[in-house]
């Protein structure tokens, strides 16, 4: 298994004919994603990618022609909002939203249409997904990864990246890598996620990456204290340095009111018995001291 | 976006909520001609505030009541010449001082555990309503909004009688209520607060009195994603209170902030780049800033961030932490060697650069003798060696004497 993306994957790219969408969507391709349909409005009845991906107007018309179960958006902050409900409308059980600088407000209704319509939505403001060796959806590059059983979370991307390479160069492979966003307003939180490991047979153990703002680290943590006691786990946390009432570059990274410390989210993580490691690299030497197994 | 309480008064008077007259001043004459028009046209008091983006002005002492137009005068003179947490006042906001009866907080939030629109209110106003959450969370009433909906009325008459603004009040509280909501969503808000909003006690011309409600002061913070649809909204910035070095990063389209550390950073990725400064504490020294040159980023674009970095005189190394993914490791090093060519002053530096094209990167950096690192820790510890070298050879200069001599 793995969670949220695998070998069922069928996957249609909204924005697949703009520079982002195509040059990600080539990526994923050779990652050996399935990429079943392409969507932009007014192109439909191309071809994308030197002919290997047809293209449509709606995403109602690709999830019709090509059975797509999930949705990759690579569209401008501008129309993504739309993109996600148009997704959600059309019965895309897993949208993936990569785009950065969605206005609060506007994800705030997105989110509403997406619980309405009983759909996922992963991010915005997010690398995306890949679980190793079966498909990857998003920005991910797929050279970090090795095949294996731990599971990570993540708000970042490029620290993810490095996080997994730390792993990767330890000898710990991933079942899935997920990156939920750095926005303040996501669809998919960490506990979401850890519910998601927890269920999923193949992912013995998880690595969970936060930074400073909000409580999503706290909520994960008093959830996994009491669900997850038998789970390997491993913890960072970014902005341990961030001054406050700053927006550390991720819209949802501030300390505001005095909460949302990293201090806060580490002993958080601790009393949940989950050890912070101080550098990246200390990851692999935690999740062994955890009791992970090759 | 933080925009001053005259501009987010103005907002709320957009949406129809009942807030007293106010003029906005730039010196204590100008103070005296508005408390002037005030006293005019039937105040017995004037209040003068001090117009700034930080919190605990009263505390401050940049909120004074005034009975007459010389006591204006004195009182904007006087609040004129302060500094509230390191921002000199330079504008004051004077109108009708009102007769409070009693005052109350009422707010309107993005949250982000529900992903809703969070609705407050209580009835200890005029404090700050993190010391209420703290002292006595009892007090405040939470209730989401929809955002396709907004407020609705009987959300709005539930708050109202929780904080027991029912009967003669109840119709103006939901007004004020669903009007908080209603300035949220027009201007992309992630805040609205009034606080106070106050039951406030006003004298007919004939003497006889009633009690309304009012707003008495007014915050609101603006989405920075979303200002890009509000050209007018864009014009309230206060720049005189962004400071330079910020206002030319926001310019450059870098995410930057200054810190007071001597090791300047460039990174990829805001995570990576908070990561960065983290390390670099842990490794004994201190980030000069976080600096995000984003995903994908040109030449150009590093040789801007170049600049920022080593516009701070305090910045005596700096660290280039990069992992490529969308961002071209060679791109980042082409622009490395160009920045250092045009640079003002001789830094040194600490190159790490994996990932995407990170081979070509390393060709580059070689033929043009960078110092560089290969894993993170690594190149924490290199560039405080550096800032340690650099402050060591400072103190030698300054005393005309090498260490040990």
């Amino acid at each position: 298994m793995s969670i949220l993306v695998g070998r069922e994957t069928r996957l249609v790219v909204q924005g697949i004919t703009g520079r982002e969408g195509e040059f990600h969507s080539r990526a994923m391709l050779d990652y050996g994603t399935r990429i079943v349909a392409g969507v932009t409005p007014n192109k439909g009845g191309q071809q994308a990618l030197d002919g290997q991906v047809p293209v449509f107007d709606t995403v109602a018309e690709a999830v019709r022609k090509t059975a797509a179960n999930t949705s990759c958006i690579y569209v401008p902050a501008a129309g993504a909002p739309d993109a996600i409900e148009e997704a959600a409308a059309a019965g895309i059980a897993t949208i993936f939203c990569i785009t950065e600088g969605i206005p609060a407000l506007d994800m705030l209704k997105a989110v509403e249409v997406v619980r309405a319509a009983g759909a996922r939505l992963i991010g915005p403001n997010c690398p995306g997904a890949t679980s190793p060796g079966r498909a990857k959806v998003g920005i991910i590059p797929g050279s970090v990864h090795r095949e294996g059983g731990a599971g990570v979370v993540s708000r970042s991307g490029t620290l993810t990246y490095e996080a997994v390479q730390a792993m990767t160069d330890a000898g710990i492979g991933q079942s899935t890598c997920v990156g939920i966003g750095g926005d303040p307003i996501i669809g998919t939180t960490f506990l979401d996620i850890l519910k998601l490991f927890a269920a999923d047979p193949e992912t013995n153990a998880i690595v969970l990456i936060g930074e400073i703002g909000g409580s999503a680290e706290e909520e994960a943590a008093a959830w996994a204290a009491e669900h997850l006691r038998d789970v390997p786990m491993a913890a960072f946390i970014a902005g341990r340095t961030a001054p406050e009432g700053r927006r550390m570059g991720h819209a949802g990274a501030i300390i505001s009111g005095g909460s949302g410390s990293a201090a806060d989210k580490i002993a958080a993580l601790e009393a949940a018995g989950i050890r912070v490691a101080g550098s990246p690299t200390e990851i692999p030497a935690i999740l062994r001291a955890a009791g992970y197994r090759d | 976006m933080k925009i001053q309480e005259a501009d987010a008064k103005s907002l709320l008077v957009e949406q129809g909520l009942p807030v007293p007259g106010w003029e906005v001043v730039r010196s204590a004459q100008e103070a005296r001609q508005a408390a002037e028009r005030a006293f005019a046209g039937g105040a017995s008091l004037v209040v003068i505030k001090a117009q700034v983006l930080v919190g605990g002005r009263g505390k401050a002492g940049g909120v004074k009541v005034a009975p007459d137009a010389d006591a204006a005068e004195a009182a904007a003179r006087a609040i004129l010449a302060l500094e509230i947490k390191g921002i000199p006042v330079r504008k004051l906001l004077v109108g009708p001082a009102a007769d409070i009866v009693r005052e109350y907080y009422l707010g309107a939030i993005v949250d982000r555990v529900s992903r809703r629109i969070v609705v407050m209110a209580s009835a200890e106003g005029g404090v700050e309503i993190e010391e209420v959450a703290k002292v006595n969370p009892g007090a405040i009433h939470r209730l989401e909004a929809h955002a396709h909906l907004g407020l609705l009325d009987w959300q709005a008459r539930q708050l109202a009688f929780a904080v027991g603004l029912g009967g003669a009040h109840l119709k103006d509280f939901v007004l004020i209520a669903k009007g908080l909501v209603t300035t949220m969503l027009a201007n992309d808000a992630d805040l609205v607060e009034v606080n106070p909003l106050a039951v406030v006690r006003e004298t007919a011309p004939d003497g006889t009195t009633l009690e309304r409600l009012a707003c008495l002061d007014a915050k609101i913070t603006l989405d920075d994603s979303a200002l890009f649809r509000h050209p007018a909204l864009e014009a309230l910035r206060d720049l005189d209170e962004e400071d330079p070095v910020d206002r030319q990063a926001r310019e450059e389209g870098i995410n930057f902030i200054k810190l007071d550390g001597s090791i300047g950073c460039m990174v990829n990725g805001a995570g990576l780049a908070m990561t960065t400064m983290d390390l670099v504490k842990r490794a004994g020294g201190e980030p000069a800033n976080f600096l995000d040159i984003g995903g994908g980023a040109r030449a150009d674009k590093v040789a801007a961030a170049m600049r920022l970095i080593l516009a701070d005189p305090q910045v005596t190394a700096i660290l280039v932490n990069i992992f490529g993914g969308i961002t071209r490791g060679d791109e980042v090093a082409r622009g490395l060697i160009e920045a250092r060519a045009v640079q003002a002053r001789d830094v040194p530096m600490v190159v790490r650069i994996v990932g995407t094209n990170a081979a070509e990167a390393a060709t580059l950096l070689e033929a043009n003798h960078f110092a560089t690192a290969s894993s993170l820790d690594d190149a924490a510890a290199k560039a405080v060696a550096a800032a340690q070298a650099a402050a060591i050879a400072a103190s030698t200069a300054a005393t005309g004497r090498g260490p040990g001599q």
